[in-house]
């Protein structure tokens, strides 16, 4: 039961062993055959953002007018689009907008929101009053319209795009994580750190965040897949990321005039999204069920 | 214990109160006790009669508000609320630290036992991470851990109740602290655990020579550890004595009503007797009786317990009682005691 391996450099091997929580954890994702393939299904897009220049030669934004809007064939898997360009590239090149959008947006939020959220539970009182009713006023409004409703201020563009819907993820994360540190900070062992003299910033960083984690890590799933609807919305309306740039929702949107004679164009795109955001949702309940001990909701 | 003149810790006329939407409850009200350097005091009561939040608010653990603290803590001659929050945070854990009560749920599940023991000595002794954990080991050892090197990287869900509170005690002593406030140490854990506890506990006292306030409803526990007792009621102190005098004389009913609720085995079968219990419940602290707390329930009460609130008689050195019994006995007039005393 014990290992009794001789003094190894303190705090470095803490992690091995299956009686950390981490890998407990990790033995349960592993039996979630919806988890998993929610995750290699991310990973296939992930390969696909990365390796973009060598699964697709060519440039997937140069128009070919003469092989315009032609179905799938051996030549052209996925067929091609009103301007002849490739759709299996454009969606190759799209999973790396796709996916920096739902990362920047991710990261955004996390930024943000973690700090504002621990903050406001943890010390409660006038700080909690004034973060919360920001956060009410940001959620008042349905996440998209938000998102929606900041572009019509920022303008359009990639850089705009992550920062409107990643203000939208802000209050999300701020909720989440206030109530759970509200729990928390209730426990008898931040009574006991504070107890020993510890820190506010160490209490908040070593004690309650890592007991926050949980939740906070299934969101991140969980929004990423919202990014990515959120940013192809946008893409749609034609006010997300701008042409020729290769976005999903963007050529969902201009393919969408010829759903009738074309039908592949608007489709394919179509079905990128939809497994982009399924995956990163069976991921996330597959996060959920298997971190689920210390999830508190 | 012999009484050195200036006391480690002297609380006086401390009184905490909450603000609650239902109004003003006092918690702990006029409560003062010294304890001297490597003395062993016992803080006892019934449950919700303001022991823990007398030892919370030495510390200043409450939330303030709503909590409201006021009074004098003095500490090595110091009034520890006079103190901002840097300085009495160097104070806790380091020249005072704090023994909870359930050992299942004051360690933190996501660290390993050692990172939560070096904590202490990291904060306040400035000891590198290598030195900490080392010292984290030699603690465990010294609370008796078996295989210290290796539990020292466990998390505690790997530890039985018994290990965590042996864990919480090392946490406790890592920076060697003057006072200990040990919050119904046992409570929790089984009979047997319990007495390897006090055991331990009461050699690693005398081993870096520190003072502890024992708080607990468990008189035997009093009787092996403390060497002298204060017994609290409804956020007061009823009364002070050392702990022989206290169980061969106890001057208040209140006293003699616990002493007769101990169990003994064996006692039913000899005597035939039931079980002694001390009738009723603690008055809710919203609506205290008037007059002396415990009047309701008590079997000698006299007509001005239900009028006026008693005052504190002192008996001698650390002897004092806050009865009206005792306050005629030593007076000029003979007691006239009531019947039956129950309202």
């Amino acid at each position: 039961m014990t290992e009794t391996a001789p003094k190894a450099d303190p705090g470095k091997n803490q992690a091995k062993g299956l009686d950390s929580p981490l890998r407990r954890s990790w033995v349960k994702l592993r039996r979630n055959k919806a988890a998993l393939v929610g995750g290699c299904m991310i990973l296939i897009y992930a390969a696909c953002a990365l390796l973009a220049p060598v699964l697709f030669s060519g440039n997937p934004s140069a128009p070919n007018l003469g092989k315009s809007l032609e179905p799938p064939s051996l030549d052209q898997l996925l067929g091609t689009d009103e301007l002849g360009r490739s759709i299996l590239g454009r969606i190759i090149y799209g999973s790396q907008i796709s996916l920096l959008i739902a990362v920047g947006v991710i990261s955004f939020g996390l930024i943000l929101g973690v700090p504002l959220g621990l903050v406001s539970g943890y010390y409660g009182g006038k700080i909690d009053f004034s973060i919360q009713r920001v956060t009410d006023m940001l959620l008042a409004f349905p996440g998209f319209l938000l998102a929606l409703a900041l572009v019509a201020i920022l303008g359009v563009g990639l850089k705009n795009t992550v920062i409107s819907i990643g203000i939208s993820m802000v209050p999300i994360y701020i909720r989440l994580v206030r109530g759970c540190v509200l729990s928390v900070r209730e426990e008898v062992y931040v009574e006991a750190a504070r107890a020993s003299g510890t820190r506010d910033a160490v209490i908040l960083l070593r004690h309650i965040l890592p007991n926050v984690m949980v939740p906070i890590t299934v969101q991140t799933s969980l929004g990423m897949g919202t990014a990515i609807l959120f940013a192809a919305g946008l893409g749609f309306l034609g006010i997300g990321v701008q042409p020729p740039t290769p976005e999903w929702g963007a050529m969902l949107g201009s393919a969408r005039v010829y759903i009738f004679n074309a039908p592949h164009a608007a489709t394919f795109p179509g079905i990128a999204i939809f497994l982009a955001v399924l995956s990163f949702n069976l991921l996330g309940d597959g996060l959920r069920d298997a971190l689920d001990p210390r999830f508190k909701l | 214990m012999s009484a050195s003149p200036a006391p480690l810790l002297a609380v006086q006329d401390l009184r905490t109160r909450f603000h609650t939407l239902e109004g003003i409850v006092n918690a702990v009200d006029g409560v003062d006790f010294d304890i001297h350097r490597g003395e062993t005091v016992g803080l006892v009561g019934e449950s919700g009669c303001g022991k823990t939040v007398t030892a919370l608010s030495i510390l200043q653990l409450l939330r303030c508000p709503p909590a409201e603290i006021q009074g004098r803590i003095l500490f090595r001659g110091q009034n520890l609320l006079e103190l901002d929050g840097e300085e009495i945070r160097k104070i806790r854990g380091q020249a005072i630290s704090m023994i909870f009560q359930e050992p299942m749920t004051s360690l933190n599940p996501v660290l390993t036992i050692g990172d939560q023991i070096s904590e202490g000595s990291r904060v306040h002794g400035g000891m590198t991470r290598q030195k900490a954990w080392r010292w984290a080991v030699e603690m465990l050892r010294r609370v008796q851990i078996p295989e210290p090197d290796a539990r020292v990287r466990e998390y505690p869900h790997k530890l039985s109740g018994g290990m965590r509170q042996r864990a919480m005690i090392a946490m406790a002593l890592s920076c060697k602290p003057q006072l200990i406030l040990a919050d119904e140490p046992t409570t929790a854990l089984d009979v047997t655990i319990q007495a390897q506890i006090m055991d331990l506990m009461l050699r690693l006292k005398e081993e870096i020579e520190t003072a502890v306030v024992l708080i607990t409803h468990d008189l035997g526990i009093i009787a092996e550890m403390a060497s002298r007792v204060v017994v609290m009621y409804a956020g007061k102190v009823m009364e002070e004595a050392p702990v022989k005098e206290l169980f061969k004389d106890p001057r208040h009913p209140y006293t003699r009503g616990l002493l007769g609720s101990i169990p003994v085995i064996g006692r039913k079968a000899q005597t035939g007797r039931r079980l002694h219990e001390i009738p009723g419940v603690v008055p809710s602290l919203l609506r205290m009786p008037q007059g002396c707390r415990f009047h309701p329930r008590c079997p000698e009460a006299i007509d001005i317990c239900r009028e006026q609130e008693s005052s504190m008689v002192s008996l001698g050195e650390h002897r004092r009682v806050s009865c009206w019994l005792e306050a005629k006995n030593t007076g000029k007039e003979a007691p006239t005691r009531g019947q039956g005393g129950m309202e």
